[in-house]
């Protein structure tokens, strides 16, 4: 891998890994990527470049490190300003697509991972709803923010396009684990046409993991979190 | 003028006394409306209908929510007394200690404001190392945002919250002893007009805090 002054501490299978990457893509930076062996304990660089939370992605820029994705890609916006624009230049679509982004971390995302993780048919059938709850909200968001147009940030991939379409892949393996559709023709058309396109943009396509691959390693981490479960 | 920007907060609410410091150290003026949270204006509903929450600002009818949302509005909006640094690493920083108190210092301090024994032992513990560690960001600085008062202080002022709540939380997790830095810069804050118009009135919140607690110890029964 050629050497640059642009690092990223990744893995593989964290959506949040990917913002950072497909933002770099968007600017046509050059990085290096050095895969992060989770399970084999942090490297140092990692314990290094984000000692107070001391997880994935940090981007290295120079010797600058810079931690939590949502941040990571918008120093990559305001630093490599002269690419195409990842956040919108009005305002008020600034903040709107921030409180997406934000709703989708604090709430959206969460209840995904709780489907997978639920104990007991009830459990699942909450998070369930919660999970369509929330796509139907972002089905409403994406026919204001996109405009007609053919990503949320218009033309082009944007800022909460990043912050949404790096849990496709996550969701893809929910629905297949679950037997569910989630995004559908039905509830979601808009978001089911742009989960296609997002994932084959070039800026994506690399970087987003196989359903398949991703699908084996959820199991495998579910089957942990079960085996380290006190038995009830 | 003042039509045009609306806040919905509430006294208590550091988020809320949040967006009013911002805008009173940018000098925008706006109507303030008090919410009752315990019974929650049509208003509030309608313009902030996922989360119900507070602070909410509408600017000519548009609305906006969440505090650190709200505050990157102002700066791109209101181009003077720019709360936010013009470097890019600078703004990375103050945003990710943004996050910080937010996702990791307050949650621990509600834990502390609402426990008793073992439970609030802990969430000192805990917020005793997130503190230290926010600390450290003030050395050497005046303010968090270095000369002056920015955007992470701004954020920080919630840190009021546990200088006005003291001992009417049950402890005190934020002392002059453990914590001179932080003392100072407060002591710093507290001289900024704007930064006073906006303080929780010290008794009142006691009080509210008190009564908080009381109300889940007997829901916990």
């Amino acid at each position: 891998m050629a050497k640059s002054d642009v690092k990223v501490l990744g893995s593989w299978p964290s959506p949040f890994v990917m913002r950072a990457r497909i933002a770099l893509n968007i600017k046509s930076v050059n990085y290096e990527y050095f895969e992060e062996r989770l399970r084999e304990g942090k490297s140092e660089l990692l314990l290094k470049s984000n000692p107070v939370h001391k997880k994935i992605p940090v981007l290295i820029h120079g010797d600058k490190p810079i931690c939590e994705s949502l941040v990571i890609v918008q120093y990559i916006d305001e630093t490599w300003s002269s690419g195409p624009s990842i956040l919108p230049s009005d305002p008020y679509e600034r903040a709107t697509a921030r409180f997406w982004a934000a709703y989708l971390d604090e709430k959206w995302f969460p209840s995904i991972r709780t489907i997978g993780m639920a104990q007991g048919e009830d459990a699942r059938k909450a998070a369930i709803a919660q999970v369509e709850e929330g796509l139907v909200l972002l089905e409403e968001a994406f026919g204001k923010c996109s405009k007609g147009k053919r990503f949320f940030g218009g033309d082009q991939i944007g800022y909460l396009d990043i912050a949404f379409g790096c849990f496709l892949a996550w969701l893809r393996v929910t629905e297949k684990m679950s037997g569910i559709k989630l995004l559908s023709e039905a509830n979601t058309p808009a978001l089911l046409n742009w989960a296609d396109r997002f994932c084959s943009d070039a800026a994506v396509k690399d970087v987003m993991p196989d359903t398949e691959k991703l699908a084996e390693f959820g199991k495998m981490v579910i089957a942990k979190m079960r085996g380290a479960a006190p038995p009830k | 003028m003042a039509e045009e920007v609306k806040l919905f907060g509430m006294w208590a609410s550091p988020f809320s006394r949040r967006v009013e410091l911002a805008l009173k150290l940018k000098g925008i003026p706006y109507e303030y409306i008090e919410e009752d949270l315990s019974n929650k204006s049509p208003s509030l509903l309608k313009y902030n209908p996922i989360h119900k929450k507070v602070p909410l600002l509408v600017h000519k009818e548009k609305p906006l929510a969440e505090s650190l949302v709200i505050l990157e509005y102002l700066d791109e909006t209101w181009k003077n007394n720019p709360i936010l640094p013009q470097d890019p690493y600078e703004r990375a920083m103050a945003r990710f200690w943004a996050k910080f108190i937010d996702e990791k210092l307050l949650p621990t301090a509600a834990k502390v404001s609402h426990s008793t024994g073992k439970e609030q032992e802990q969430g000192v513990e805990e917020v005793h190392q997130q503190l230290k560690i926010l600390e450290n960001e003030l050395k050497g600085k005046e303010f968090f945002a270095g000369q002056s008062i920015g955007y992470l202080d701004i954020v920080a002022h919630v840190l009021f919250w546990f200088y006005s709540a003291g001992e009417a939380s049950g402890v005190n997790a934020l002392t002059t002893e453990k914590f001179p830095i932080i003392y100072e810069w407060i002591e710093k804050l507290i001289k900024i007009d704007a930064v006073n118009e906006c303080r929780i009135p010290k008794e009142k919140h006691q009080d509210f805090i008190r009564l908080r607690r009381e109300s889940l110890k007997s829901a916990s029964k």
